[in-house]
């Protein structure tokens, strides 16, 4: 499994972003050592990986919160927590989640 | 720049129906940078908008402006703006647009939020975050709160500063 940490510099979120992504990691069982952690440098960055803004996590891929209509660029991402309010980082629920489901995909296509 | 002490500069900018607005006039005035896009700014949106509204008996005005290059940033648009004044999301709270970008740079705003705290005669009592966490509302923007206490009844602010957290101003190439 791949797990990928982008982030912009200009956004100050993605050191809590990234420890709470390594414990979500724990918490699933998963080696938090693993975690490809990528900064984005440029627009064309930007635009190249799709990236609409910091900090994006994506496990094989796919992204925790699939992003609706945010446009590729250099800024913060706003992500919702469960309970409704407005964060710079993800839920952990919705990252372990989301590991879970990798997890469980992975497992189906090792049988 | 402006220092805790200093004058802050005057300005007069346009809210989203055109109308001018300049700081002073009150007993305290808050000018809060802040914009649509940034997640910090929107986290602690309603803290600073429940200011406004709580201290609206004591005489205090709360400024909103919006500092960021809308060109590169379009959620940061006029027409963004308003629509959030329209939607409500301003209660109480002129929000100004800064296009210039001659405003943040003359306080020397680094982010949004970035909140400054003026007195009666216009001197900078309080710099920096409306309170020490974006993700905890029960904080209540205490540092906003307590600074306008503080001026309110006479006193220096403890603290006069904190260090700004929240995304870049975007400013313009």
């Amino acid at each position: 499994m791949r797990v990928e940490l982008l982030f912009w510099d200009g956004c100050p979120s993605h050191p809590k972003a990234l420890t709470d992504l390594r414990q979500a990691m724990v918490d699933v069982a998963l080696d938090p050592s693993t975690v490809v952690v990528r900064e984005v440098e440029t627009q064309a960055g930007a635009a190249l990986e799709c990236f609409v803004g910091s900090p994006t996590i994506r496990i094989d891929g796919v992204d925790v919160q699939p992003p609706r209509e945010e446009p590729v660029g250099l800024t913060c991402r706003v992500y919702r927590r469960r309970d409704g309010r407005i964060s710079p980082t993800p839920d952990p629920a919705d990252v372990r989640d989301a590991l879970r489901a990798a997890q469980a995909t992975t497992t189906r296509g090792n049988r | 720049m402006t220092a805790v002490g200093d004058h802050a500069p005057t300005f007069a900018l346009p809210d989203t129906d055109g109308i001018e607005h300049e700081p002073g006039g009150a007993p305290a005035t808050v000018v809060v940078f802040t914009c649509n896009h940034c997640p910090y700014a929107l986290a602690w949106h309603e803290r600073i908008v429940a200011v406004a509204r709580d201290y609206v008996g004591r005489g205090v005005r709360v400024l909103a402006i919006n500092p960021n290059d809308a060109e590169r940033y379009p959620r940061d648009s006029p027409d963004a703006m308003r629509a959030r004044v329209e939607h409500g999301e301003f209660e109480g709270v002129p929000y100004l647009y800064d296009e210039s970008q001659s405003v943040a740079r003359a306080y020397g705003a680094k982010t949004t939020p970035d909140v400054f705290v003026l007195d009666a005669t216009g001197v900078l009592r309080y710099r920096g975050a409306p309170d020490a966490d974006h993700d905890d509302p029960a904080q209540n923007a205490d540092f906003l709160r307590g600074a306008l206490d503080a001026v309110l009844d006479g006193r220096d602010p403890s603290p006069a500063e904190t260090p700004p957290v929240g995304c870049s101003i975007k400013w313009k190439a």
